[in-house]
């Protein structure tokens, strides 16, 4: 695999201490995406279980493993 | 040099009987289960439900470590549970209280996702079946998931095929970093906490299912205490040769992707370690903390402290690893990880994650679980005005590995798919060709009657002779295709197979 493009990344270390942002990094850009995101809404309104609290209590398993 | 990475995944479905509110989850797993074998024979397909599982050499309880540690609880084999082998190689059974299906042993990781995605087939085809024989009004649902929510976890755990010359040592030293670290692509999200005194306001979303449950660094426990390195020592194969790596910390995954990344990266890296190529290790100064840290930082910039005095983000980590094991791969044999072109393919899907984490984790909405649950729920969340711990979200979260195509959310995100549905349909019934799943899947098929047994490391005739023939297969990269393809096709019966394979 010799042709293949090395792009590492620097990866800095970051010392302790250093201040974290709270702000989640997920972030919804763009209309398009915004305009996706309500037609898929209304999709799933459809599907979405009737009554969510009941179902989210009958959901019980037992562990595995 | 490194030993074939021989790998799989092995996945406990959670399971719902709907409208029947006592049903019991372990008649229920075997119901499925049988529903199943009995559609295939219906439709003509071999007998396989006469088929039982070899306990012969499980051993779940003996430790990798060289003194095992006497408060370890045993797992227990269980017996008396529906136990079927498949023609793909497979085992579908009931594990406690849940349908498992152990994936056949895989060459690299594009097959053992193929045979993952056959198995996600299999437990629809499951439901169908079972369906045909409920009472009008109650169906059998399941999930591809490991919480109900509610503290109780059931695993996806993968096996890979360890040289038994790699001191246990250094597994535990290098790997837990990328276990830990790799939680950013396997995760599958939450909505909120199952971490003992944790309310989940504090935690509104996670990136995995699984973190909750790791309290341990090293262990030989999967029902409790998990362990990030997990000890069993039970190769299924020459355990003068091999070891096999049971990592039980990661997700069960609908996105391709991500199980793709999962298991090609692991395995890539088990690789480069092999081959001494790995460097110093990256040691975290406090693994099992770090694992609940990363799950829940959403911010992808906390620092986790290395044992070194410094500190880094799993992000960074991630890169690091990333860029040992794409240096390793300039000049290593790749075959041992399934050849040039699935290392190309995890290697350029391994780069792409780190960059979009990096760039907008919003733009691996098509690709990573966790991402694609979290866009979702915080759109429909901010459209109603819901608060994080809304059961609507809680029973979206489920709904999200529902396996039916319609009622299943994972369906509707647009994850991008990898492998077609021609080559999942095959894999439902085809085993693999290049590992020993090709002769127990193909005896099995062949030889219906004469199979009486079978396990991961052996296939049991019964001939008409005196005693019963075990044909043992401690070679996992034996019995492919193009070792015994033409053997077993050609045999008129599995007596003349087994006076052949003897000559």
């Amino acid at each position: 695999m010799a042709e293949r493009e090395q792009k590492r990344k620097v990866a800095p270390q970051r010392e302790g201490g250093e201040s974290v942002e709270e702000e989640p990094a997920v972030t919804e850009t763009g209309d398009k995406l915004k305009a996706e995101m309500d037609d898929l809404l209304d999709e799933i309104d459809d599907v979405l279980e009737t009554n969510a609290e009941d179902f989210v209590k009958s959901y019980i398993q037992k562990g595995g493993e | 040099m490194a030993v074939a990475k021989i790998l799989g995944i092995e996945t406990e479905y959670g399971i719902v009987v709907r409208n029947a509110p006592d049903a019991n989850p372990i008649s229920a797993s075997s119901m499925l289960i049988n529903a199943y074998l009995g559609s295939l024979g219906a439709a003509g397909g071999p007998p396989v439900a006469r088929i039982d599982w070899d306990f012969e050499d499980e051993t779940p309880a003996k430790d990798a470590r060289a003194e095992a540690v006497r408060l370890s609880v045993a797992p227990e084999v269980e017996t008396h549970l529906v136990n079927a082998v498949l023609t793909n190689g497979a085992r579908y059974y009931v594990d406690h209280a849940h349908p498992e299906y152990s994936a056949p042993e895989c060459a690299s990781a594009l097959e053992a996702l193929r045979y993952d995605l056959a198995g996600e087939e299999i437990l629809r085809r499951s439901m169908a079946a079972a369906h045909r024989l409920l009472p009008e009004g109650q169906e059998l649902v399941v999930y591809k998931n490991n919480s109900d929510g509610k503290g109780n976890s059931y695993g996806c755990h993968e096996n890979y095929l360890l040289a038994r010359s790699l001191p246990f040592g250094d597994v535990v030293a290098h790997a837990t970093a990328h276990i830990v670290t790799r939680q950013l692509f396997t995760g599958s999200g939450k909505v909120g906490s199952e971490a003992p005194g944790e309310r989940t306001g504090e935690v509104p979303f996670q990136l995995t299912q699984r973190a909750d449950f790791f309290e341990e660094e090293v262990g030989l426990e999967t029902t409790l205490k998990r362990p990030i390195i997990n000890t069993r020592d039970e190769p299924h194969a020459d355990s003068s040769k091999y070891r096999r790596l049971h990592v039980i910390a990661g997700d069960a995954n609908l996105s391709q992707v991500a199980t793709l990344l999962k298991l090609g990266s692991t395995a890539m890296f088990l690789a480069m370690l092999e081959d001494g190529a790995a460097g110093d290790p990256v040691l975290l100064s406090a693994p099992v903390p770090a694992m609940h840290e990363v799950s829940r930082d959403l911010s992808l910039a906390s620092p986790l402290k290395l044992r070194d005095g410094s500190s880094a983000t799993a992000l960074e980590i991630q890169w690091d690893l990333f860029a040992r094991v794409s240096r390793w791969a300039e000049s290593a044999d790749l075959e041992a990880v399934g050849g040039e072109e699935v290392s190309e393919l995890v290697l350029g899907h391994w780069e792409g994650v780190l960059e979009g984490l990096e760039r907008d984790p919003t733009e691996l909405a098509d690709r990573l679980d966790w991402v694609a649950k979290y866009r979702l729920f915080r759109a429909y969340r901010e459209r109603h005005g819901l608060e994080w711990n809304d059961p609507r979200l809680a029973a979206m979260d489920l709904q999200y590995h529902d396996l039916r195509h319609g009622p299943g959310l994972s369906h509707r995100v647009g994850l991008l798919g990898l492998v077609g549905p021609d080559e999942v349909e095959s894999a439902v019934g085809d085993p693999p060709e290049d590992t020993r799943a090709y002769f127990r899947g193909r005896c099995l098929a062949r030889f219906p009657e004469e199979v009486v047994a079978a396990n991961w490391d052996s296939v049991v005739f019964d001939v008409g002779g005196p005693s019963l023939q075990r044909v043992p297969m401690m070679e996992p990269g034996r019995g492919t295709r193009a070792h015994v393809g033409e053997l077993v096709d050609e045999a008129p019966n599995a007596a003349e197979l087994l006076a052949r394979l003897r000559s």
